[in-house]
């Protein structure tokens, strides 16, 4: 039976693995939203939700029947058409961004498959810039938010998110383009097959996060604050702004921003992956084991996420803004510069 | 499969849209996105001709044109504010202080 | 296929656009627009093009647009009397104007049936996108420093203008 479907078609490939991604994707939603509350626990020397179920694992499912149940209330003098739109957009755009990053190499599927099936949704050879595409049409989804609310909290808090991330944006790009010329290709295959050279010996080990440790870090620090998350979470933050721009929305539209954020920091995260950490390379790990060295990636990033959200205190917003600006820009900018240069000198 | 022509139809189609809301809108923030259609039927037929040439420089040529059209819209937009702050109104009828 | 989709949209959505009386209306179907647009450049083999016009138009200018309509809240554009009838429809210059567009239409499609045979796409090799980066650095490297300048003069500019007036005496 399997072998009707391998050798059948093309289109039945590609809508299994982006069915694949995008129930995975709500998983890793799930499980974030589970390890949050843990880690936060344990750090603040708490246990954290250990009711629902063995360990409290079965915690985000009564979150989510919990939001399901909520009344699902619009205010009388917000524009209906965009308040529905917004959390829509918001979603969308996020899981949308994983549409291009590809997480793993071929694979067989332990032998079901009668030719290797690349472990990504789409290859595109412009990936990094559908990525960065995707990722600022997401800011729509918090302007409209703010604006159809028609409450001065909300729409103080969407334009602060939003001003914050398209500032961010260029530090992003410009990060991102310095990794560019390290590995001359905009595909993030290129970008991940390019990573696994040797460096210092080591096989498979050429990771662009020791070439262009600096490059890492602004990337790192501008895909947070892309995220909206702390330290850099003000336009959001529960204390300051009545949690800014979603304060008006309840049940499943506030889960859909909710989801649109932790989608957004597993894209983050995929992405830094892909770009600074070698993708799915690891020193003596074969190929086809590659995934899971990507999950494993991919948590230690997320773990940093969450560790840095309570532990560390919040930017003020001019604050925000001026390291964005005055800090993270031209570093970035000197970023690029030296790194042509040392791929020029060195011819790395 | 769409020819050359086909494309360059579409192109003036759009640039005539662009063109009909600048004439026939009466506040300056449809207006400046009328331009905006305009240019971006310009850049279709750029990349249209680009293709159809196999050159690179329709690509190029948009690139520029987008730039050109960012800027321009920021200083658009500066000026509208400008403006409404005098006024108050975005009807580019309530700007008559030049008429004789 | 995806052109008489792709370009359905397109025109559609610019319709609405300048039919549309809320600006903010307005500025999410030219987004929509831009969209097609952007698919339209995937068909014409030009990956660039399409990526840097989600990336610049649809995410950056528009949000300025968007800014811009938020922070000068005037839902209305007209008095009442103009409010009962569509922009569409009133007299005067609008309908002149209306009409223009149409006859400029109309001789762009004459001029554009009377250039020849239509030629469909040959199949010339696909420019890859470091040819563009190379072209561009090469042979347009002035214009490119030039565009450059251009980006700083206008945000010099549009900073500038849109400043907040201060009173007579008062140092800034």
């Amino acid at each position: 039976m399997f072998s009707v479907i391998s050798n059948n078609s093309f289109v039945i490939a590609q809508v299994g693995i982006a069915a694949v991604v995008w129930f995975l994707l709500q998983i890793s939603a799930a499980v974030m939203v589970y390890f949050e509350r843990k880690v936060c626990a344990w750090l603040q020397q708490r246990v954290g939700p250990n009711r629902v179920g063995k360990a409290g694992l079965l915690q985000p499912i009564a979150d989510v029947v919990k939001l399901l149940f909520k009344e699902e209330l619009r205010p009388a003098a917000a524009d209906p058409w965009l308040f529905a739109l917004a959390p829509i957009i918001s979603a969308t755009a996020a899981f949308a961004a994983f549409a291009v990053v590809p997480f793993g190499g071929s694979t067989t599927l332990f032998g079901l498959l009668s030719e290797p099936l690349p472990l990504h949704v789409a290859d595109v050879n412009v990936a990094v810039l559908v990525v960065f595409a995707i990722t600022s049409m997401g800011v729509y989804g918090i302007v409209l938010a703010g604006w159809s609310s028609n409450s001065k909290y909300s729409l103080l808090g969407a334009l602060r998110s939003s001003a914050q991330m398209i500032s961010y944006e260029l530090s992003y790009g410009m990060a991102l383009a310095a990794v560019l010329v390290l590995a001359n290709s905009m595909s993030l295959r290129d970008i991940v097959n390019a990573q696994s050279g040797s460096l210092l010996g080591i096989p498979q080990f050429r990771w662009f996060v020791f070439l262009n440790p600096l490059g890492f870090l602004l990337f790192f620090i501008a895909g947070i604050a892309e995220t909206n998350r702390a330290p850099f979470d003000f336009p959001e933050a529960e204390q300051e702004l009545v949690a800014g721009y979603h304060t008006e929305y309840s049940s499943m539209s506030f889960g859909m921003f909710f989801l649109a954020e932790y989608i957004n920091m597993v894209t983050v995260s995929a992405v830094t992956t892909d770009l600074f950490l070698g993708g799915w390379w690891f020193p003596g790990v074969p190929e086809s084991l590659g995934w899971l060295v990507f999950l494993f990636k991919i948590s230690v990033l997320l773990f940093f996420y969450l560790w840095m959200r309570w532990s560390l205190p919040r930017y003020r917003y001019d604050q925000l803004m001026s390291f964005g600006w005055k800090v993270m820009l031209p570093a970035s900018v000197l970023n690029v510069i030296a790194t042509a240069a040392a791929v020029l000198y060195f011819g790395l | 499969m769409p020819s050359l022509n086909d494309y360059l139809i579409l192109s003036a189609v759009l640039f005539t849209i662009g063109t009909a809301g600048v004439f026939v809108r009466r506040n300056l923030i449809t207006i400046l996105l009328s331009i905006e259609i305009m240019l971006n039927a310009v850049n279709l037929s750029f990349v249209a001709f680009g293709r159809a040439f196999g050159t690179v420089e329709g690509q190029i040529i948009v690139f520029f044109v987008m730039t050109v059209a960012a800027a321009e819209a920021a200083v658009g937009l500066a000026i509208v504010i400008a403006l409404f702050r005098h006024r108050e109104s975005l009807n580019p009828d309530a700007f008559t202080a030049l008429k004789w | 296929m995806l052109f008489y989709f792709f370009g359905a949209l397109a025109v559609i959505a610019s319709l609405l656009v300048i039919a549309q009386r809320n600006p903010v209306y307005s500025v999410l179907l030219l987004i929509t627009s831009f969209g097609a647009l952007s698919g339209l450049y995937v068909l014409l083999d030009a990956p660039f093009a399409a990526a840097i016009q989600i990336i610049v138009y649809a995410g950056a200018i528009m949000v300025l647009f968007l800014f811009v309509v938020m922070l000068l809240n005037t839902p209305h554009e007209d008095t009442d009397a103009d409010e009962k009838t569509h922009p569409m429809l009133r007299p005067g210059p609008m309908r002149f104007g209306a009409a223009m567009a149409v006859a400029l239409l109309g001789e762009l499609a004459w001029a554009l049936s009377r250039s020849g045979p239509s030629s469909t796409f040959s199949n010339t090799p696909v420019t890859s996108l470091s040819a563009i980066g190379y072209t561009l650095f090469t042979d347009y490297a002035f214009q490119f420093e030039v565009t450059s300048v251009l980006i700083l003069v206008a945000m010099v500019g549009a900073v500038l203008m849109a400043r907040r007036e201060d009173q007579p005496g008062e140092k800034r």
